[in-house]
């Protein structure tokens, strides 16, 4: 294999003469640095180390270990501060007043929808759910601020890009009660939404799986938006917490949108806590966005109550993720985990009440852009009344409608395992299908849309 | 939670009409769950099934624990709390033992690390960051260098980062180290694994057999708290590394009367739960119970006899205790919630064929779940229930 190798490389220098760029696009005149010092050997009397895996650092003879604890931590990007005041008045807030009075109507129907679910399923009504509270800012956005055709990765509270991106109340109640009606078929725990119109991929349980699906479906996105010229240009954007950035799937990701360079806008929700373990616990160093100098990847840190930031930071994300063909470009959007991780999550058995409360009192997205909105004179206490009681009867009435829709098909049980049903899963259905038919009682099948006509039609099918 | 202003809670109780009784973790909507007029499905009682000790002296009368665990005291506790007992007693008697894993600080998600933090400290009792593959990595250097670590996976559904680690790295330690005879034997790897009713894809999986495919590593499934106790002592005195898949509806669910002191259970026994003249079932975790309140029935209705085998430890597994069974009835049914195709129901029956040919009545019946994943509307379907089971044991004598 080496005799081979050693063949190619010779036959290869011929080729490209001195300059060995082998992997390198053809259209750049001047190749990247990286690209012109992997073939020249460092001389005896330069100043810089020309070693392959790090380019133009220095010769020091100080024997200086970096201590990244004595350095400054990255700066938060704010645009408005915790009374609603602008910092930087002449570059404003970059938006109309209609769409921050829509964008704040979203965070309260998503407040609100949470508070609503997280009571049913304390009445068990529901099995499960997750809130976002304090995190709506960072959802709504940050969707708000990307093309409705990028395509987009989540974790698992992030309601508010569904939302922003006009996922309806209805579509949400229907997947939490997996009815007939739930796009998941379903299949899934409560909160684990899709939906193909508005480019947001199925959620799955697992953490940090889906940071590097974004990688390569942002070099899909890469080479289509090569291919189709004549069509708006789009990026790929995930959203994980600080605990998932722990997971190796995340390394892998960055490393790989990086060497690849593709348009993906990676967007970490740092709220204090995975579950209950904290910060402290989770890593050391400056929280993740200081990872992203590791990757050579562009970062930011931003005020993640601050809407204003948000949204400006993710529309420059936006810009510079298509720039040079495309680019990654880490986002931290710093938060306080107000809400248990879950349902099934009693937080105070971990974190002091006090806690919770100071930090409900001290900032929150919805607030901050409340005290905004009222100094524009846009939005007073009449109008929040209103829009509070309109939006609890808006939630009540989509989750009483998906209590009562029929429970999907039974034969979504079996289907989209594979592409086709195969001859065990036939064997199977059939086997399954004559237990009900022979102990009628045991089983609820008319619960299910069809009834038992889900699995005839399964049987039936050819294969 | 979230904003506690009393309009907002009075009119949601008003609108979320019935109000059904609050019970913060306990009152939960079952997706899947038995129709009303059942007769076999929801038919457990964990309160009575014969296979939980619910006297002192049914669990002292087990001829597996030592004769002065056996004069001594019992206790009636859950399985969390049997898992919690057997940590606490090993990180007292052997200063080599650390627990670890995500959340376990302040007690786990499932309360099995309960105090241990607080009781041990957090040098030997600690969070890890959310990262499998590489606690469980943590795990392998740390036993390779003596000590016996117990690692914590959060779900049995999480394990697979760490995968490579476990099947390249904690199975073939030994084997690579050679006469070094460096390996990583007192490590433990405890899972929550199995169904509860509202998992769907992610919270409901039982990869064991997964793991029986891979030489160097033994694989427990408790089935109780009095063998989570003895099997999770065990399994960290054990020099191979051991993968402990704890089902996780039995942690609060199944309670009996658990030995104080602190005892072994062997790792290469199977165990015939109730002896039988017709039929042998074997099978292992959560389904024993299914099969125990389906065995109560087909007894009732067909007037036979069933013999009920807990293989407990899944590879390797005790060939002789189902083959003598096997011989003797001849008929087997092996039931597991994992899926049919190359899971463990098959490696038995293919060593029943093998072994007792010509003792069998009837063909090896394997009850397990379908191939497909476990969708939330529908894991009563794709799980083994009592129905089937039952329906399996007719079948099997009717042959």
């Amino acid at each position: 294999m080496s005799f081979r190798y050693m063949l190619r490389r010779i036959w290869i220098k011929k080729v490209l003469g001195p300059q060995s760029c082998l992997n390198g696009p053809g259209r750049v005149a001047e190749a990247p640095l990286w690209q012109r010092c992997r073939g020249v050997a460092s001389t005896a009397n330069a100043e810089k180390v020309l070693f392959p895996g790090a380019l133009n650092s220095q010769f020091t003879d100080k024997l200086d270990f970096m201590q990244p604890s004595e350095q400054n931590a990255i700066p938060t990007f704010r645009v408005m501060n915790q009374l609603g005041e602008i910092i930087d008045k002449e570059i404003g807030v970059e938006t109309e007043n209609e769409e921050a009075l829509q964008i704040y109507k979203n965070m309260v129907k998503l407040s609100i929808m949470d508070l609503l679910m997280f009571e049913a399923q304390r009445q068990g009504r529901l099995s499960f759910y997750m809130v976002s509270a304090g995190e709506e800012g960072i959802s709504i956005g940050s969707a708000s601020a990307l093309h409705p055709s990028d395509v987009a990765f989540c974790q698992y509270r992030e309601a508010g890009v569904y939302l922003q991106r006009g996922f309806k109340l209805s579509d949400f109640m229907n997947q939490l009660f997996a009815n007939a009606k739930d796009n998941g078929l379903g299949r899934n725990m409560p909160v684990h939404y899709g939906s193909k119109e508005l480019n947001i991929h199925t959620i799955s349980s697992t953490l940090a799986t889906q940071i590097p699906h974004a990688a390569g479906a942002a070099y899909a996105l890469k080479m289509q938006n090569i291919q189709n010229p004549d069509q708006e240009k789009r990026v790929a954007v995930c959203y994980f917490g600080e605990g998932a950035a722990s997971e190796g799937d995340f390394h892998g990701a960055l490393n790989i949108a990086a060497t690849r360079q593709v348009p993906c806008i990676f967007i970490c929700r740092n709220n204090g806590y995975a579950i209950s373990t904290p910060t402290s616990d989770q890593y050391r160093g400056d929280g993740i966005a200081s990872r992203g100098a590791g990757y050579g990847i562009a970062t930011l840190r931003v005020d993640g109550n601050d809407i204003f930031a948000v949204r400006r930071a993710t529309k420059e994300a936006r810009r510079l993720a298509l720039t040079h063909g495309g680019q990654p470009v880490l986002i931290e959007m710093m938060a306080y985990r107000v809400g248990h991780h879950s349902t099934s999550d009693d937080s105070f058995a971990y974190r002091q009440r006090v806690e919770v409360e100071d930090w409900k009192r001290r900032d929150n997205p919805i607030t901050r852009l409340r005290k905004w909105l009222e100094r524009q004179s846009l939005w007073d206490d009449a109008a929040e009344k209103e829009l509070r009681s309109k939006t609890r009867k808006e939630v009540l009435k989509a989750f009483e409608e998906a209590e009562k829709e029929k429970k999907p098909s039974i034969r979504h049980a079996f289907e989209g395992v594979w592409e086709e049903l195969t001859a065990e899963q036939r064997e199977h259905v059939s086997e399954m299908r004559d237990v009900i038919r022979r102990y009628p009682k045991e089983y609820d099948v008319e619960g299910f849309e069809g009834g038992m006509r889900g699995l005839d039609e399964l049987v039936r099918k050819k294969a | 939670m979230a904003s506690k202003a009393p309009t907002i809670r009075a009119l949601t109780r008003y609108l979320l009409r019935p109000p059904v009784p609050l019970h913060a973790r306990c009152q939960r909507r079952q997706y899947s769950a038995a129709a009303p007029g059942a007769r076999l499905n929801g038919s457990v009682e964990y309160d009575t099934v014969p296979i939980l000790n619910h006297t002192s002296k049914s669990a002292l009368s087990n001829p597996e624990l030592p004769a002065e665990t056996r004069n001594g005291q019992t206790k009636r506790i859950n399985l969390y709390t049997a898992v919690n007992e057997a940590l606490r007693h090993a990180l007292q008697t052997d200063e080599r033992v650390l627990v670890f894993g995500e959340d376990i600080q302040f007690g786990g998600v499932f309360r099995c690390t309960m105090n241990l933090a607080a009781d041990f400290g957090t040098e030997r009792v600690f969070n890890t960051p959310l990262c499998e593959q590489g606690l469980v990595g943590f795990a392998v250097g740390a036993a390779a260098e003596g000590m016996r670590p117990v690692a914590e996976v959060q779900f049995a559904d999480y394990v697979f980062p760490s995968f490579d680690q476990i099947h390249n790295e904690v199975a073939k330690y030994r084997y690579r180290s050679g006469s070094t005879g460096v390996n990583c034997g007192g490590l433990v790897i405890r899972m929550p694994a199995g169904s509860v009713g509202h998992g769907a894809l992610y919270h409901t999986q039982s990869p064991e057999a997964l793991f029986t495919h891979t030489p160097g590593l033994r694989v427990v499934i408790p089935r109780s708290p009095t063998q989570a106790k003895g099997l999770l002592l065990s399994a960290i005195r054990c020099n191979d590394p051991v993968i402990f898949m704890e089902p996780k509806i039995l942690y609060r669910a199944a309670v009996e009367q658990v030995p104080v002191d602190a005892y072994h259970l062997p790792l290469d026994k199977a165990e015939v739960l109730k002896t039988g003249k017709d039929v042998t079932i074997i099978s292992y975790g959560t389904p024993l119970y299914t099969c125990s309140a389906a065995i109560a029935a087909a007894e009732k209705d067909f007037g036979c006899s069933v013999e009920l085998i807990d293989l407990r430890t899944i590879y390797p597994w005790d060939r002789e205790t189902i083959l003598n069974s096997v011989k003797k009835t001849g008929r087997a049914i092996v039931v597991h919630e994992s899926m049919m195709n190359a899971g463990v129901g098959a490696e038995v029956a293919a060593t029943i064929q093998e072994k007792a040919f010509l003792k069998l009545e009837a063909p090896v019946k394997r009850v397990a779940g379908w191939a497909t994943h476990t969708g939330l509307m529908f894991e009563q379907f794709i799980i083994p229930d009592v129905t089937r089971v039952y329906d399996a044991i007719k079948q099997t004598i009717d042959y």
